[in-house]
Parts: structure tokens; C-alpha cells; sequence
């Protein structure tokens, strides 16, 4: 039992990793991308390195917090433009080859040793060079440490029932079930409601926001359920705490909402009808090479940020921002769903404590004759890419998504 | 570079000023003398071994292993501040104790004419360009870089020209090799239309199938390169056989199949880590013997290799244009539908440009793991899969001339850049950039026609 718990503790360290909610922001951004618009951007790891050298050498430089996120930014911009330019114009592998070119000649450059000044070489630059003004920045308590669920939340039960407690953990479980399906229910009934409508038309909108609103209900009270299940503490503040913790996630909310608002958006079904056919596109008058550019810009520009975010607790390393992350993002991606809004989340929060379940699994239960730690780890890897194949062969439309939107054919 | 491989290594300490420092030096120095001098014509310096816990060594060589410098005056700074003054014979070695833990300085002077010291990287850099050696534990070897380069390494000297002889003909070897590799990726991209991001895959299977032959096994070399040839081909076979044929039946898009052989290329690189471990691994553990012709140094292996590597690009190139199978190939490649209703056994031809192109490719990676990279690892095959992509797309994506073309470049352009001025890994880089300036005037590539690029 202790074994399964360290397991599952593993797993929901992973999951609410702040370079977690980095690489989902990424997600979100090449959902734009090879999603939406159907561009195959290999290079979405070199956008997010990108943002992440803007960010923290101008703030090792001594320039403010505001100028260094546009500093990542636009760096981000400028590389999609540079990018874009010569290869949109052409068939869709130039692009992919073009884009993860230039990613590696990104992490090429950031691994001189003649920039390590600026860059710290192939070490990485270490995250007390440019965290401070962030930490600064936190409104919660500078020392100290905090429990999720705080104790208020479940004081006035048995103690047997609190948080992380025996009988707390199978209170927790019900809840979360409950909670869970409750949202199954309220979603699937209210697609049963739209199909009954005819094509085009929507249900009323107080209907669709009271649906929404009791499907975010019930997930906030998921969420608060894993964490009574599993408690979990860490610093308030620091450079790994709550309070980067808190900001990782608020930017997934925002670049969720940012991203559900664009793609519904007229510009958003432009983008859809640039991937299904672009001739089709091309002849009511719209510039596919131009709305091709502004998709490439955003959806870097959300790598950028998911760049920022993921070395917010760590370092900026080129290597781990290398063609390995891109391959993973986009087996996220194809995970959760492509062309789906919350694909991207649902994909990541499986795929990287997926892969922790995989590597802890075989470390405690497979022998060491058979497999030692390292194998474990590499056996891990593996298994993530033949899930990659299977997914695309088997279910290329992923979790959430659906098969008829996804004939990409770039 | 005047030799002195009869002379035992010179061993004299200066500065030793305080008595008890005499007191601890100078049974060492005897010690080191009464090791050197007897025998005479031996111009091997004793290696210090280090002892757990006691003792810990400072070894290394000036210049590098391959070309060492010798008559080379190394001095090693202790961190009570004695000297100690080492003198390198005909094989460049050097060696000292370091009896306490602490911060070693070691300087480098009387070089041979011509050359000078390469300065330390940041973290090695002590003051007056010494290179620290950070002794931070008793009965460890610590082995510092001495690397020298010739003076005139910026300036435009005849030995600039010798430099960028020999990257050049470094260059026509790379070059070589990458067009064996990437003949099979151009060809599988001409007749299925699939940009194959698992090839690579195949180049580090082949020397990882020779270094278990051959290494392991105990195989002779050449038997060896012979059956890894033959087997990464079967693997081509099997691979088209089992995955891709299948998918082109159920009309798998082009983009998908793309991902299917990302993953595949995930799963390979990590499978090889798990079986064979995450080291370099020679394929035979000897070194091959070297000539000089002129500036430029080869081994024989090396110029087999490319000897091998042009007879094969040559055949497939006759293959292509002169046999029946060769001009269905390029039917297929251009016309698949139009191949198949003039009576084209497509899958056939699909199936043969696979298992060639494993063959090939597994090939390519002996010959890269006996020649460039001195071994095979996990990611060898990764490390140049852009550099084929780019060849590939530089000639024209999909003509087999194009790729031979276009590898030939940017292996030249790879080794070329090293001695022009990119420094480090940014030779790879380079490479990459032509790429994408090329793709900006000519994007069908150098021998691609327009209408390719759709």
C-alpha cells in the first residue's frame, strides 16, 4: 500500500510541476499550430528555449520583470517571422524540417562556451541569476511552508477522516468519483441536447453558461479531492513553491481562455479552413500566407511563455529544451486531443505522470535482475514512444477529439 | 619538432625555499629521478597510480593522444605553492602527485616553435592562463587538458591553408558517409513521399550491430560489416514488411506517418540505451594506422571507407539510371499511379528501396562509428539525422542525385566551417543555416525541379 501511495505522491509532484504547466502552455501553442492551422512546426521546443534565454538573461542583466517577459516575447515572435517567411509559401515539410533546424542551431548557440557569460554554455544558467525579481514579486509569506488542503477545510471531521488519513483518502476517492462523473453526465447530456438542434444553431446561451459553470464546479471539487487524497507540502514562497506553483497554473487558465477565445473566433475557423483546404480559403479572398504567419506567431508566442514558465523554478538548460521536448509535446498533443480546447491540458496531465506511473511501476515491482533503475527510466521512454505510434495509427483524433476534424493532410 | 624520446623526463623543483617543504618534495623528486633514469631508451614516463585515500594524480597529455607534443615543459603549482617542473618525452605524457587536497595550477611553457597553448575553459581557467585542476578528493586520476594549436591559427599562414586541407579532405569523408546514409532517406522520401525521422535509426543500429559482432562477438572486421550490411537491409525489410506497408494500405496521411516514425525513432533511441547502455562503444577497440600525405593526416581506415562509400553511391547511382529496377524506381518516384497502370509492381519496388536503404544505411554507420566518431552511442545516428535531412533537402527532397550532391556540401561545409571560425558544435549549425538561406532562393533544392515543391 505504502508503495502505491509513494507511487501516486510521485505522480501528483509531477503533475503540478510548474515545468508541467510550461510545457502544456507549449501544447496550447502547437494545438495552433499543427491543430488549428495544420502547420508542422518540429521546432516548437526552440520557441520555448527562445523565450526562456529573452526572459532570464535580460533579467540577469538588471532589466525589469515587465520588459524581460516582452524581451521573451518578442524574441519568439521575431524567430516565427524569420521562420515562417521563406518556408510558408511551400509544402508542409520544408516547414518541419526548416522549424527544427533552426530550434537546434537555437540550442547549438545557447551551448557556446564563447556566450556563457551570458548564457552559462551547455551548465545552463542557473536560476539564482534571474529568479529574485520573480520571487520578489510574491504575496505570499517569504518563509515557511503550506499544506494543501489546509487544515481548516477538514478540522471539524473525525480525525480518521482527515486529509491524507486512511479513511480521508477513500472519503476523498468517493468524492472525486462523484465529482467526475457528475461532469461526464452534465457534458455528454448537454451534447445529447445540441444534436437534437439543428445543425448550426446553438442552445441558449444562460443554458450553455449554467452547464459551464457547474462542469468548472465540479472539477474545482476534483482537484480539492486528489489533494485530500494526497496531501501535499511544499515552501509558500522560495524558488520551488506554491507561490511560482500558483502563477504556472493561473498562465495555463489564462492561455486556455486566451486560446478557446481565438479559435472560436471568425480568425479561428479561417485557421480550420487553411487545414482542411487552403485553395478553398484562398479563393474567398483571405491571405492564407498572412493568417498562416499571425497562427505561427501565436502559437510561438505561447511557447515563449511556456518557455518562461518552465524554467521559472529551475535553470534555463538547452538541453532540456531539445528536439526530445518537441517529439513529447506533440505526443501530448496527439494525447489529449489535436484541434480540441483542452486537449492540450488533458494530454500533458497524462503524459509526463503517465510516464512517472510506467518508470515507478517497474521500478518496484519488476526485479533488478530483470530490469535495474536506469532501464527503468530508459524502459519508460520506450513505452512513450510506441504509445506515440499506436496513438497515431490507432486514435489519431487522441482522447478528447474528433476523427472527422482531423484528416490533416499538410 | 625536435625529438627527445631517448631522454627520461626532466624532473627539478624550484622554490622550495622552507625546509620542511624540501623535507616533503625531495624524497618524490628522488623517487621520480630513480624511476626515469635507469632505463635508458625508454621513453615512457611512470604514470603515477593513485592510492585510496593517499594519493591522487595529475596525468595527462600535451596536445592529444593522437598528436602529441613532446620536449614540452609542464609545471605544476601545488597549493602551498611548491613547483614542480615536468619535461614531456616523444608522447607528450606528463605526471604528477597531488598528495593533499586543494587547487592545482598547471602551466605550459617551451612549446616547439609555432605552437601555443588553446587558453582553458572558463571553469579550468586559473590566473596567468594556468589550467586549475580542482583536486577535491584523495585516490582520483584528474587528467586536465593541455590542447595546444599552431600561432598562426588566425592568421592567414601556410598553415591555414594546411588546416583547411585537411578539413577539407575531413569534409569529403563526412560528406561521403552522409551520402550513403542518405541515399536510402531520399529514396523512401521520392517513392512513398514519407520524411523518415527514424533513419537515423538505422545508421546507429548498423554500428550498434557491428559492435556486437564484431566487439562482442569477436568477428573479423570485415566479415563483420559484411552481415551488419546484410541485417540492417533485412531490418529495412521488416520494417516496410510489418509497419509501413500496412499503414500506406489503411491510407494513413502523410503527416501521421511522419509522427509514427517519430515515435519509432523515440522507442529505437532508448531501446539501444536500454540493451547496450548510454556509453560509446567501439566497434573494434585497436585504432587503425595513419599516413600523411602532405598536411593531411588519414588513417586506412578512413580512406576504405570512403573508398567503400563512393563504389556504393557509384553502383546505386548505375543501379538507378542503367537497370530496369532503377528506372522503376524513378517511375515510382515520380508518378506512383501512373507507375502502377504501366504495370509497376509498386509495393515491390517500395519494398526494395527499404531494405536497400536499411542496407545502406546500416553501412553508413559502421563506417561512421570506425572512422569519425570513434565508436557508436545511443544518439550517434541522431546527432547527424539534420544533417541528412538537410543534405537531402538541399540537392532537391527526393532525387537521389540531389542527396549525393547536397551531402558532398554539407559535409565539406560541416568540417570547413571548424578552422573558418565557428566554434564548437556551431559547425553543425552552419550547415543548418545554408539550409534554410537556400530554402529562401531556391526551395525545390539544387537539383530539384519547381514543381515538386507544390
Amino acid at each position: 500500500m505504502d508503495t502505491i501511495i509513494g507511487i501516486l505522491e510521485a505522480m501528483l509532484r509531477t503533475a503540478v510541476n510548474p515545468a508541467t504547466a510550461g510545457v502544456v502552455i507549449a501544447v496550447i501553442g502547437l494545438n495552433i499550430h499543427f491543430g488549428f492551422t495544420g502547420l508542422l512546426n518540429m521546432g516548437q521546443a526552440g520557441f520555448m528555449l527562445l523565450g526562456a534565454y529573452g526572459f532570464a538573461i535580460s533579467l540577469d542583466q538588471g532589466l525589469p520583470f515587465p520588459v524581460a517577459i516582452l524581451v521573451g516575447l518578442l524574441a519568439a515572435v521575431l524567430f516565427a517571422v524569420l521562420l515562417g517567411a521563406p518556408t510558408l509559401k511551400l509544402r508542409g515539410d520544408y516547414l518541419a524540417i526548416v522549424t527544427i533546424s533552426a530550434a537546434e542551431i537555437i540550442r547549438y548557440v545557447g551551448r557556446l562556451s564563447n556566450l556563457s557569460e551570458y548564457t552559462g554554455g551547455s551548465q545552463g544558467l542557473r536560476g539564482a541569476r534571474y529568479q529574485e525579481p520573480f520571487i520578489n514579486l510574491s504575496f505570499l509569506s517569504e518563509d515557511g511552508r503550506w499544506t494543501l488542503p489546509p487544515e481548516g477545510l477538514y478540522s471539524w471531521l473525525p480525525s480518521s477522516m482527515w486529509a491524507g488519513e486512511t479513511g480521508g483518502r477513500i472519503l476523498g476517492l468517493v468524492v472525486l468519483v462523484a465529482a467526475v462523473a457528475g461532469a461526464i453526465f452534465l457534458i455528454k447530456g448537454q451534447r445529447n441536447r445540441q444534436k437534437e438542434l439543428k445543425p448550426g444553431s446553438d442552445l441558449p446561451f444562460a443554458q450553455r453558461l449554467r452547464t459551464g459553470l457547474a462542469v468548472s464546479g465540479l472539477i474545482f471539487v476534483a482537484v480539492i479531492a486528489v489533494f485530500y487524497i494526497l496531501p501535499l507540502t511544499l515552501d509558500q514562497t522560495k524558488s520551488n513553491g506554491w507561490w511560482v506553483r500558483l502563477v504556472a497554473w493561473s498562465m495555463v487558465g489564462i492561455s486556455l481562455l486566451v486560446a478557446m477565445l481565438l479559435v472560436r473566433s471568425p480568425w479561428g475557423r479561417l485557421l480550420r479552413g487553411i487545414r482542411e483546404d487552403e485553395d478553398a480559403v484562398r479563393s474567398l479572398g483571405k491571405n492564407v500566407f498572412a493568417l498562416k504567419m499571425q497562427a505561427l506567431i501565436i502559437g510561438g508566442a505561447f511557447a515563449a511563455i511556456g518557455g518562461m514558465v518552465y524554467v521559472l523554478p529551475s535553470t534555463v538548460q538547452p538541453d532540456n529544451m531539445g528536439r526530445s521536448m518537441t517529439f513529447f509535446i506533440y505526443t501530448a498533443l496527439l494525447l489529449g486531443g489535436a484541434a480540441t480546447i483542452l486537449g492540450p491540458l488533458l494530454g500533458t496531465l497524462i503524459f509526463y505522470p503517465g510516464r512517472i506511473l510506467i518508470r515507478e511501476v517497474a521500478d518496484a515491482y519488476i526485479p533488478d535482475s530483470i530490469m535495474s533503475s536506469s532501464q527503468t527510466d530508459q524502459f519508460s521512454f520506450i513505452v512513450v514512444g510506441v504509445v506515440l505510434m499506436l496513438l497515431v495509427i490507432f486514435r489519431p483524433q487522441g482522447i478528447l477529439g474528433n476523427k472527422r476534424e482531423l484528416r490533416f493532410n499538410v | 619538432m625536435k625529438s627527445r624520446a631517448t631522454e627520461p623526463p626532466e624532473v627539478r623543483t624550484t622554490r622550495a625555499t622552507q625546509l620542511s617543504r624540501l623535507v616533503l618534495v625531495l624524497p618524490f623528486v628522488a623517487f621520480l629521478m630513480a624511476l626515469g633514469t635507469p632505463s635508458a631508451g625508454a621513453n615512457t614516463l611512470t604514470l603515477c597510480q593513485p592510492t585510496a585515500g593517499e594519493l591522487s594524480c595529475v596525468n595527462g597529455t600535451v596536445g592529444s593522444r593522437a598528436e602529441p607534443v613532446g620536449d614540452a615543459d609542464v609545471t605544476l603549482t601545488r597549493p602551498d605553492g611548491t613547483e614542480e617542473t615536468v619535461t614531456t618525452g616523444d608522447n607528450g605524457r606528463f605526471s604528477f602527485e597531488a598528495p593533499v587536497v586543494g587547487e592545482y595550477l598547471l602551466s605550459l611553457d617551451g612549446l616547439p616553435e609555432g605552437l601555443e597553448q588553446i587558453p582553458p575553459e572558463a571553469q579550468f581557467a586559473g590566473p596567468d592562463g594556468t589550467v586549475m585542476v580542482n583536486v577535491d578528493a584523495l585516490g582520483r586520476q584528474y587528467v586536465p587538458a593541455l590542447t595546444v594549436r599552431s600561432v598562426d591559427y588566425d592568421s592567414s599562414g601556410t598553415s591555414k591553408t594546411d588546416q583547411l586541407l585537411q578539413a577539407g579532405v575531413n569534409g569529403l569523408r563526412l560528406g561521403l558517409l552522409l551520402a550513403l546514409a542518405s541515399l536510402g532517406l531520399s529514396l523512401i522520401y521520392g517513392t512513398t513521399g514519407l520524411s523518415n525521422f527514424a533513419h537515423a535509426e538505422l545508421v546507429t543500429l548498423g554500428g550498434m550491430v557491428a559492435y556486437g559482432l564484431v566487439n562482442l562477438g569477436g568477428l573479423n572486421l570485415w566479415l563483420g560489416i559484411v552481415l551488419t550490411t546484410v541485417i540492417c537491409g533485412l531490418v529495412g525489410y521488416t520494417q516496410d514488411r510489418v509497419l509501413w506497408q500496412p499503414l500506406r494500405r489503411r491510407g494513413l496521411g502523410l503527416t501521421q506517418m511522419m509522427i509514427v516514425t517519430i515515435g519509432l525513432a523515440l522507442a529505437a533511441q532508448y531501446a539501444f540505451q536500454y540493451f547496450v547502455g548510454a556509453s560509446t562503444q567501439k566497434v573494434v577497440v585497436r585504432t587503425f594506422d595513419s599516413f600523411t600525405v602532405g598536411p593531411v593526416r588519414l588513417s586506412y581506415m578512413d580512406v576504405i571507407a570512403m573508398l567503400i562509400a563512393l563504389v556504393l553511391i557509384i553502383g546505386v547511382g548505375l543501379v538507378l539510371v542503367k537497370t530496369r529496377i532503377g528506372q522503376a524506381t524513378r517511375a515510382v518516384s515520380d508518378n506512383p499511379a501512373l507507375a502502377s497502370a504501366s504495370g509497376i509492381d509498386v509495393d515491390k519496388i517500395i519494398r526494395i528501396v527499404w531494405t536497400s536503404a536499411g542496407a545502406l544505411a546500416g553501412l553508413a554507420g559502421v563506417l561512421y562509428a570506425l572512422t569519425i566518431s570513434n565508436g557508436i552511442r545511443w544518439d550517434t545516428g541522431m546527432q547527424i539525422l539534420l544533417l541528412l535531412f538537410a543534405a537531402v533537402t538541399l540537392g532537391g527532397l527526393g532525387t537521389a542525385f540531389g542527396a549525393m550532391l547536397g551531402s558532398l556540401i554539407i559535409g565539406v561545409v560541416v568540417e570547413l566551417s571548424g578552422p573558418l571560425g565557428a566554434p564548437g558544435d556551431l559547425k553543425y549549425a552552419v550547415a543548418l543555416l545554408i539550409l534554410i538561406v537556400l530554402l529562401l532562393f531556391r526551395p525545390q533544392g539544387l537539383l530539384g525541379r519547381p514543381e515538386r515543391i507544390g
